[in-house]
């Protein structure tokens, strides 16, 4: 049963892969980013199980962290560099 | 007793996975950023708590609970956040949601000009 989990959640990594590459805009890259890296977390805590060692889980953890921050620095960056350019021009 | 835990276990990994799959294929298929963003965010809620949740009735001690409700909560937070960010970010850098087709191409016509 924790295989079919870990099969599903690589198949939805694998979509989010595609709309990855595929996004025609930036923020369809960035949402796809995102959902690849919640889909990492839960594929950590269900290797956890599958293999039965408890360390996964603070991995997981911290992947998440850091999931959560670089795609709010990635936003703030591109929110500041766009209100940077449109100074410029002006 | 052990059976029991064992199939709501099951049937909450089952859940959620589905969940997860619909989310996924919502990301690939819709035809618009935001309809693709409701996709993922909601789905996202549900998937991961369903999973996170028959995962708990597995774990053999408190610790491992402890860790999983954390990455529960915190996922739940950071992911709600997330996609409010996103959505804000892109519709301040002038995405427009395209609800009709005549207007789409009004409000990216308007918007690129200055």
């Amino acid at each position: 049963m924790y295989s079919l989990t870990a099969v599903t959640l690589l198949v939805v990594m694998s979509f989010a892969l595609v709309r990855a590459f595929k996004g025609p805009t930036l923020y369809d890259r960035i949402l796809a980013v995102n959902n690849f890296g919640t889909k990492t977390v839960l594929l950590l805590a269900i290797i956890d199980f599958i293999a039965g060692r408890p360390d996964f889980l603070d991995i997981a953890i911290v992947y998440a962290l850091i999931n959560f921050i670089s795609i709010i620095g990635v936003l703030r960056f591109f929110e500041y560099a766009r209100n940077q350019t449109a100074e410029e021009e002006n | 007793m052990e059976i029991v835990l064992d199939i709501i276990s099951w049937f909450c990994l089952v859940t959620g996975s589905f969940f997860c799959l619909t989310g996924g294929v919502g990301l690939l298929r819709f035809p618009d950023f935001y309809s693709r963003i409701h996709s993922a965010s909601l789905t996202d809620t549900l998937g991961a708590g369903l999973i996170l949740v028959g995962l708990m009735f597995q774990a053999g001690s408190a610790i491992v609970t402890a860790k999983l409700i954390m990455i529960l909560v915190f996922s739940l937070l950071a992911g709600t956040t997330a996609s409010h960010a996103m959505a804000k970010a892109a519709l301040k850098s002038g995405l427009a949601p395209d609800d009709a087709g005549g207007k789409e191409k009004q409000s990216e016509d308007s918007i690129s000009k200055p």
